[in-house]
Order: C-alpha cells, then sequence, then structure tokens
C-alpha cells in the first residue's frame, strides 16, 4: 500500500504542467479554483493518474474533489 | 445567487443577439420539401436535420399519420403502464423486433427517452458502465441517474477499453460497455469489430445506440453493427425514429427476454405518455419503406460522398471518412459564427455546434445529408463553402487542427 504522502507527490507531479500560475501546491490547492483546470484539463490529469497506478477512476467521484488532498485519498481507496 | 451559474450563457445569447444572428433555435416558418425550407426569412436548402432518408416528408409516412390521427385521436393522454398502450404501439414493436430478428422491444417517446432511460436503469449501485467518452448528452444523464460507477473509455478506442475491462478483474463480465455506432456530430462510426472482440475476451453487456446509423448502414439498415458483421455481439440496441425514420421517438430492441422485465423498471418509460398514434403509424410506414427501398441508403451514400469529397477538395477540415454527418471542425469562435451566418445568406441552413456539444472544444459545421438532397442542391452546398474560402472567412487560424 502506498502512503498518502506518495500520492500526494505524484499529483504534485504531474500536475506541474498545469501549473501555469506557478502555485506551490499544497493538499488544500483546489484543482479548479486555485489552478484553474478546464474540464478537458480535469480529464486529463485524471487519465496521467490511472495510468500511473493501473487504476480506473470512476466518473461518480469527481463531484466530491475541490482539492489535490482530496483527490490522493480518493486515488488511495481506490488502489487498496 | 441562483442563477449566476447562467450568465456566461447569457452573454453568448446577448453577443449573437448583437450580430443579428439565430444559429440556435432558428425558426422554420415553412417546409417546401424534406430538404427545402423557409428559415428566418429565407429560402434554404435544410442540410442539418438528420432527416438522413427524407422519410419526414414522404406521401406515404404522411398518410399514414393522416389516417391514425382520424381514427385513434391526437393522443393517447396516458403512459404505456395505464392507458397508453394502443395496438398500434404493439405493433410497431412488434415490428421493430422482427426488423432486428430478435423478440423483444421497447418504444418509447422519444429517443432521449430510450437511451436515457436504458442506461439508467440497466446498471444499478455496485455495478460498472464503461462508456465512450464521446456518448451523447442523453447517455450521460441516464448513467448519471444509473447509480453505477461511470467509467469512460477513449473515444473509439478498443485498447483503452479493454485496459479498462482488465482493471475491473472479475466484475468485467457484468460490466455494462456503452457505444455508439455513427456518432452524431463528427460523424465517424465505432470499430465495432474490435470492440466486439474485446467484449468477447472479457466479458460484459454490450449496449450499442444506433440512433444516426439505423438505416444508414448495414445491408438491411439496421445500423453499425449489422454492417461490421457482429450483431450477436450486442446485447441492446437502442435508436431514435427521430432520424432515419422521419418522425419522433426510440426504441431499445434484445435478444435478452429479460427485457420485458426491464420495461416495468424504467421512469422515462413509465412516468411519461406514449407516442401520438399518428407518430407511431407513421414510423410504422417509413420502417416498411426502410425495408422495401435499400436504394435509399445507396442514395443517402452518394450524397455523403459527394458532400465530403467536395469540402474536402476545397481544403476544409472534415473528418476522415465520408458520413452521413460532415463536420467542418473550426478553433475560433466568431468566425465559425460568421460562416454559420454566410452560409444561411447563402441559403444554406447547417447546424452551428459550440462546446460542450461538440466533442473537443473546436467549432463545428455540422452538415448532414439526406437521400432525399440533389446533387444539385450537394452542389450548391459545396459552392456556399466556396464562397467562404474565397472571401477569406476559412483563415489557417480559423481551421482546427
Amino acid at each position: 500500500m502506498t502512503d498518502y504522502q506518495e500520492y500526494l507527490d505524484f499529483l504534485y507531479s504531474a500536475l506541474a504542467f498545469q501549473n501555469k500560475k506557478q502555485l506551490v501546491l499544497s493538499e488544500d490547492t483546489a484543482l479548479v479554483a486555485d489552478i484553474g483546470l478546464s474540464s478537458l484539463e480535469v480529464m486529463e490529469f485524471i487519465e496521467k493518474i490511472e495510468d500511473h497506478f493501473d487504476i480506473s477512476i470512476p466518473l461518480n467521484i469527481l463531484p466530491d474533489v475541490n482539492t489535490i488532498g482530496d483527490l490522493a485519498k480518493k486515488v488511495r481507496e481506490l488502489n487498496l | 445567487m441562483l442563477f449566476d451559474k447562467f450568465q456566461t450563457m447569457a452573454d453568448f445569447q446577448a453577443e449573437l443577439a448583437e450580430r443579428h444572428v439565430k444559429p440556435f433555435g432558428a425558426v422554420t416558418e415553412k417546409i417546401l420539401s424534406a430538404t427545402e425550407g423557409v428559415v428566418e426569412g429565407r429560402k434554404v436548402i435544410l442540410a442539418g436535420t438528420n432527416n438522413y432518408l427524407g422519410l419526414s416528408y414522404d406521401p406515404r409516412c404522411i398518410k399514414a399519420a393522416q389516417d391514425a390521427a382520424a381514427q385513434w385521436g391526437t393522443g393517447t393522454t396516458g403512459s404505456r403502464l395505464a392507458n397508453g398502450s394502443f395496438s398500434e404501439h404493439q405493433a410497431l414493436e412488434s415490428e421493430i423486433a422482427q426488423f432486428y430478428g430478435v423478440d423483444h422491444a421497447i418504444v418509447f417517446s422519444t429517443g432521449y427517452a430510450a437511451t436515457m432511460g436504458m442506461c439508467s436503469t440497466l446498471a444499478g449501485p455496485g455495478d460498472t458502465i464503461l462508456l465512450d467518452a464521446d456518448s451523447h448528452a442523453s447517455i450521460y444523464a441516464g448513467v448519471k441517474l444509473s447509480g453505477a460507477d461511470i467509467i469512460r473509455f477513449k473515444h473509439n478506442n478498443p485498447e483503452d477499453l479493454a485496459k479498462r475491462l482488465r482493471r475491473l478483474g472479475d466484475g468485467a463480465g457484468q460490466a455494462l460497455i456503452i457505444a455508439e455506432g455513427i456518432y452524431s456530430m463528427m460523424g465517424d462510426v465505432a470499430p465495432l469489430q474490435e470492440i466486439a472482440a474485446v467484449k468477447r475476451e472479457y466479458g460484459g453487456y454490450l449496449f450499442l445506440d444506433e440512433a444516426h446509423s439505423m438505416g444508414a448502414l448495414g445491408e438491411t439498415g439496421r445500423g453499425a453493427a449489422q454492417a461490421a458483421g457482429v450483431e450477436a455481439d450486442v446485447d441492446f440496441f437502442a435508436g431514435t425514429f427521430s432520424k432515419s425514420l422521419g418522425a419522433i421517438g426510440g426504441f431499445c430492441v434484445s435478444r435478452h427476454p429479460e427485457l420485458e422485465a426491464i420495461r416495468f423498471c424504467i421512469n422515462a418509460y413509465i412516468f411519461t405518455a406514449s407516442s401520438a398514434p399518428s407518430i407511431i403509424a407513421s414510423t410504422r410506414a417509413a420502417l416498411r419503406i426502410i425495408r422495401e427501398e435499400p436504394q435509399l441508403r445507396q442514395r443517402l451514400w452518394d450524397n455523403a460522398h459527394r458532400l465530403y469529397d467536395g469540402l474536402k477538395g476545397l481544403g476544409l477540415p472534415v473528418g476522415p471518412t465520408a458520413s452521413p454527418v460532415v463536420a467542418v471542425e473550426m478553433e475560433d469562435r466568431p468566425a465559425t459564427i460568421a460562416c454559420w451566418q454566410a452560409l444561411m445568406e447563402a441559403g444554406v441552413y447547417v447546424n452551428l455546434v459550440v462546446p460542450p456539444a461538440s466533442p473537443s472544444t473546436n467549432f463545428l459545421l455540422r452538415n448532414s445529408v439526406s437521400a432525399a438532397h440533389s446533387s444539385a442542391q450537394i452542389d450548391t452546398i459545396i459552392d456556399a463553402y466556396g464562397s467562404l474560402v474565397a472571401g477569406g472567412l476559412f483563415t489557417p487560424t480559423s481551421k482546427a487542427h
């Protein structure tokens, strides 16, 4: 089982390209409100995570995901 | 504020009004034939109506509708489960099942209700749905209501579907896979032989929406699965009466006898009035015509090739292959709107498609071809696009890459 911090670290690195405002990312950084990801960019980001962990992330979980921390927790649950 | 979320749309509509352009909800004041009408005061060729076989204006279909209205009245005023199952509805269900060579069929009041209703009901909490990323809005609406886990696979990508089925492990055999025959916006056809092969390897149930391919593809017009020779791999076929059949309504057919129990669980079937008898009668007449006149399909494809080749010849960014839907893809919104308006002024009505209705961030001038178009009409459409190119309305930056 991968540690929560490892999920966070992967998400930070996966977001590097899309972090156009060069924000200092933390688990409280909001994907849309802070980083400004478009819906298409969110889907590309999700796909990157899916391929890295070899999982599928159901669309249903996305309404509950606002921050990088929310997503790290969901991905950890799915990868258990 | 409750209304804040609508501000972007209100601004867009205001922008269109300021430019005196009305691409959404343009009013048709008169229908002159299956391919000509008066829209917003202009006589235009109808090149965005999905009337693939031109049957909306076929005298046999019109007569059938008139006779049925006289015999049965204008509406059923009730649900199929209450007073709204007339013998006409039952007859159409038998005929559509027979057309597909299966035993079970449900007729819905709209195509949207058919796909939304089936997708919201077939899978439920604890189940998994795998759907093509470019699926129609009615499919997305349905799966969202289902309560199942919703997983998208890349559009027309059987490898991605296989990867996601593999990730489900033992659950793959119970998954519901959703694809379409011809995709409505770009006109591309699903690689159904490959999708069927993936399904055979991993298991699952395949639901195929043939809304834009029924009547257009396949030896007897059953659609993309028939054309690909994989009908035995499809568990549920859905479709609409509002395109090739020229009326309104939808259907789902299946070889699975369970469809008869499913019928009583679909809210979009139970809690809405059934189709007016006139609609059912014209649909039955149109289905007979599809069976008896395969030359209509040939004419449709001749016209599709003529338009596709013509637009491609102008250097316009169209899809990879000819299809009854020919979409010209552009990146720039003002340029696309200007082109749409110029086409109207040239006497050609097409669909303007903006995201999220288009499958990417691009804008579309979406043309749909009919068997009823004459060669001269197709050439007029091509000439209208040619004038846009000559007039510099299509610039390298306005074209999508």
